[in-house]
């Protein structure tokens, strides 16, 4: 099991990835290791033991054409990206096929229709060098471990709660309170003032508090907004703090 | 007590209770928090932490102290991974693809960045890893950029610095230093 994933993973170590197939299929699952266009020019370029300031373009890009061809079941969205790469070498490869106007030549520098390419070559390759440094770096860090680490999800399952996760719930509610047939009846609404103080009563009694419950005490709309700013309000003011334990699950009011 | 008086505890003292509390801390702890914590200086503590360190690599420990993302960690030493694998019974966790980690380059070199200009760099669309990225929560948005579309601006996170063994971002080589390295 874990070798056969290890087959399709990329080794920095091996150096350049290489594309020696047994199969046209397996060429394919090959070819999704390049991280990109320029990934796969940069290596077609170092096969042919090309200069990359003088890309023989022709023949480089013969042989990005015939992978591309290999490519087709390969994700829509980055095939794209990969024929992108193939019109523009073909347009590098037709430009430097046009002969030079004769009487332009000679005193006018006339660009190199390659520049382009060669520019942005050279810049991702930097980045590329430096994924590999970032990749290094991991393998080093995945070999200390620190207490922190140590503590598995179990044992300690409180992640801090997002202002995402927060909303979530309150939807939650708000959804439910929609379906629910209300008489109405006129109420002294509640300002945000009473509301936190209320909150901030319970949170001294109670040290936790769900919030699901907490606004599944409330009557109305407003009084639920209400609800809901004072839970912002008391987590910027007060030291509280919001424990999730589970996506999606009830958000719980601590004091601390 | 006196009020800014500050704690009168000889140096071995202090490189105790330091050690003390970076071991039972979960992130790396920062000078400034264990100065307030014990109330004492910050320079005390520093030269209390620097003290605590060369300690650990004179004897040899199981353990090493390290600055990592502005704070200080106790962790094993890397020479013994396997072992300590074996009675956690943890195998290294999943690695992350070639095209997040050229992301990551991307974004930890050229931060605040957008998605079109790391595609710019990459050649190649970049949203899979970036959605991977935020995932593992190695990257944070880091608002809008004031431009056309005011497209979503990405940069690393402390949980990179951590992940990374960085003490911060200025102790990543600089990209031009990779330039000799590619070609």
């Amino acid at each position: 099991m874990e070798h056969q994933q290890e087959q399709f993973s990329f080794d920095f170590f091996a150096g350049t990835p290489q594309i020696v197939a047994e199969s046209a299929d397996e060429l394919k699952i090959k070819l999704g290791e390049f991280a990109g266009p320029l990934d796969l020019l940069l290596y077609l370029i170092k096969q042919e033991q090309a200069n990359i300031f003088d890309i023989p373009i022709a023949k480089i890009t013969d042989e990005y054409l015939r992978y591309i061809r290999l490519m087709k079941r390969l994700d829509i969205s980055v095939a794209a990206d990969f024929l992108v790469m193939a019109a523009t070498l073909i347009e590098i490869k037709s430009k430097m096929l046009l002969p030079r106007e004769p009487s332009e030549a000679e005193d006018e520098e006339i660009e190199d229709p390659r520049k382009e390419l060669i520019d942005r070559l050279l810049e991702y390759e930097k980045y590329k060098s430096a994924a590999q440094m970032l990749y290094e770096r991991t393998t080093v860090e995945q070999a200390t471990f620190a207490r922190g680490q140590i503590e598995s999800d179990e044992n300690n399952a409180e992640i801090n709660a997002t202002m995402f996760d927060l909303l979530t719930v309150f939807q939650k509610i708000v959804a439910r309170h929609k379906d629910e047939v209300q008489m109405e009846i006129h109420r002294e609404e509640i300002s945000l003032a009473d509301m936190i103080k209320t909150l901030k009563k319970r949170l001294f009694d109670q040290i936790e508090l769900s919030i699901l419950e907490f606004f599944e005490e409330m009557h109305s709309k407003r009084e639920l907004v209400t609800a809901f700013v004072a839970v912002l309000e008391i987590t910027r003011t007060e030291s509280v703090k919001l424990i999730q334990s589970k996506t999606f699950g009830d958000i719980i009011l601590k004091r601390v | 007590m006196e009020e800014n008086e500050k704690q009168n505890r000889s140096l071995s003292e202090l490189v105790a209770v330091v050690e003390a509390l970076i071991f039972v801390s979960d992130e790396p702890l920062t000078t400034k928090l264990l100065a307030e914590v014990l109330d004492e200086d910050k320079e005390s503590v520093e030269a209390a932490v620097e003290e605590l360190a060369k300690e650990y690599k004179s004897r040899e420990s199981g353990l090493q102290l390290r600055e990592i993302a502005g704070g200080w960690q106790i962790s094993t030493r890397t020479e013994f991974h396997e072992d300590v694998r074996r009675f956690l019974k943890t195998r290294p966790s999943a690695k992350l693809s070639l095209a997040s980690l050229e992301t990551l380059a991307v974004i930890a070199y050229k931060q605040p960045v957008t998605v079109p200009e790391i595609l710019e760099i990459r050649g190649v669309q970049s949203a899979s890893a970036i959605k991977t990225l935020l995932e593992k929560r190695l990257i944070v948005t880091k608002g809008h950029k004031e431009t056309v579309g005011r497209p979503m601006q990405y940069g690393t996170s402390k949980e990179f610095l951590i992940q990374f063994g960085l003490k911060d971002l200025s102790e990543l080589p600089s990209i031009e230093d990779f330039e000799d390295l590619a070609g």
